[in-house]
């Protein structure tokens, strides 16, 4: 027998995999274990969902009114080919809701705060004022992670919204100029085939990718090491995770709601 | 050798700890006491485990084996309450100061102060700020953020942070590194008040000799894990011992 000991029970990649998913298991669950207990830090929260919220809110209502746009646009010679562009509406409307805006919302959010939430976090860990703030007999999970997360979760279906709102309105300006339709017209027409569901399902998903967006920021940032090489890759890893998640929790959540639409 | 007269139990006390990082073995059963308002200075090259001592200290990082006494109690084994009771007791400087970036020098202050003193009014929350940035002499600073300030300022705006919660015991991470000689004076004069004016039992970090001698009533050398030797300033550097006098030499020459 080898008297080397052996450093790894798989190899050391797939052993670091099963690992990196444990420690995501563990912070997750320490999330619920301290959302509860203690001094809740609202003053932090709201600061958090207003930088959150501020710092989106341009470039999502760019992109949001650019899909709602560029999507009518290239909708239209499809439903004219059947003599349809009147649906126009109710399909962009449709896909905007049931699917285009909180996807939007998510990934430009994931981009934008998971990356800021990864970075900021991870830059605090290197720099020792995580640390600082446990040697304060201040609890740092609470008043960075908890807080962070609260504020994505709670900031991201606002926005979502606001995307939705967009969006319709990039749609109806593409409408009013090909068909001259009217405001009120291109609205009753877009709404006629939403549904309670389908709104409801959408605040669901972006409840979701907003949490999502926030844990996985925080944990990247939390657990952030080797300098400042640790903080762009913390902040790397926090977008890319994300939005990895969220379009398994996309196809998860459709799955769910279409089993209740049928 | 190091006995002196003191009834009283010792703040830290800390038998045969041991540490570990994978196969690098840091701390290899060292001993240490710090009597009620003493100052002791661990000096030692970088990389020999000092920080690591602090934080084993202040809860941060847990030892292998043997034992860290804070105030009568065994660190390692305090849950999170006794551990969030015992730091209120423990200032720690770090070495980069890590003061909170996105708050002004107020909110670095009043920070761990309103989330660990309950029913304080913004009166007394303010007095109690301007009087720990007085006494580190950096009152006109309250309103800046730590990027305006020096990195004097902000060594001393770290302590002033430790100190708004009064701590019986001060733990320093290289107070002087990176500083300009006249700026280490004035972190060494600081220390030096603080022990007075706050009645702190202290660990000084650090490898500068200048530091060691002003601020330490005992030194205590580490190398290669251990304790070298412990005692005065004198005590510790009139010696033979070859790798504590190529310390002293090196440090003299630079």
């Amino acid at each position: 027998m080898s008297a080397k000991k052996r450093e790894h029970v798989y190899t050391r990649r797939l052993d670091s995999a099963f690992l990196a998913v444990y420690n995501g298991y563990v912070f997750f669950l320490r999330f619920f274990r301290e959302v509860f207990k203690g001094r809740m830090e609202f003053q932090e929260i709201v600061k958090q969902c207003y930088a959150i919220g501020n710092k989106s809110l341009l470039l999502i209502g760019m992109t949001g009114f650019i899909t709602g746009m560029v999507f009518t646009k290239q909708s239209r010679p499809s439903l004219a080919e059947f003599g349809a562009v009147s649906w126009l509406p109710s399909l962009v409307a449709i896909a905007i809701v049931r699917a285009l805006a909180a996807l939007v919302t998510a990934l430009i959010s994931a981009g934008k705060i998971g990356s800021s939430i990864g970075a900021e976090l991870g830059s605090m860990r290197v720099t020792e004022q995580i640390d600082a703030m446990e040697v304060s007999a201040v609890n740092p999970f609470k008043f960075l992670v908890v807080t962070r997360v609260l504020a994505s979760t709670i900031a991201i279906p606002i926005l979502m919204f606001y995307c939705t709102a967009v969006s319709l309105l990039g749609a109806f300006l593409n409408v009013t100029l090909n068909e001259g339709t009217s405001f009120i017209a291109f609205f009753e027409s877009a709404f006629e085939q939403i549904t309670f569901l389908d709104i409801f399902t959408s605040l669901a998903k972006s409840i979701a990718y907003g949490f999502t967006i926030g844990i996985v920021g925080c944990y990247q940032g939390y657990n952030a090491s080797k300098g400042t090489e640790g903080v762009g890759k913390a902040a790397n890893s926090a977008v890319v995770i994300s939005m990895f998640l969220i379009f398994i929790e996309e196809v998860i959540i459709v799955q769910v709601s279409n089993y209740f639409r049928i | 050798m190091e006995e002196v007269n003191q009834p009283e139990a010792p703040v830290i006390n800390i038998q045969d700890l041991h540490k570990s990082f994978g196969s690098l073995h840091v701390l290899r059963g060292v001993d240490l006491r710090v009597e009620k308002g003493e100052n002791v200075v661990v000096l030692g090259r970088s990389g020999t485990g000092k920080s690591v001592l602090i934080k084993i200290i202040a809860g941060l990082l847990k030892q292998d084996r043997g034992d860290c006494l804070v105030l009568g109690q065994e660190v390692s084994t305090l849950n999170q309450k006794e551990l969030r009771d015992l730091r209120m007791k423990i200032g720690f400087s770090f070495q980069n100061s890590a003061l909170y970036d996105s708050m002004t020098v107020r909110e670095n202050l009043e920070f761990p102060l309103v989330r660990n003193v309950a029913n304080l009014t913004r009166a007394e929350i303010n007095e109690q700020v301007e009087t720990v940035l007085d006494a580190v002499g950096l009152l006109q600073t309250i309103n800046q953020v730590p990027s305006e300030l020096s990195g004097g300022q902000r060594k001393r705006i770290g302590i002033a942070r430790t100190l708004i919660l009064q701590p019986e015991i001060m733990l320093y991470d290289e107070p002087t590194a990176g500083l300009d000689p006249i700026t280490c004076l004035e972190i060494n004069e600081l220390i030096n008040e603080v022990k007075e004016k706050y009645h702190t039992s202290s660990i000084i970090i650090t490898h500068d000799l200048t530091c060691a001698r002003a601020t330490g009533d005992k030194i205590a050398m580490l190398l290669d894990g251990q304790f070298l030797k412990q005692g005065t300033f004198e005590e510790v550097f009139n010696t033979e011992e070859e790798r504590i006098k190529s310390f002293y030499d090196y440090n003299f020459i630079q």
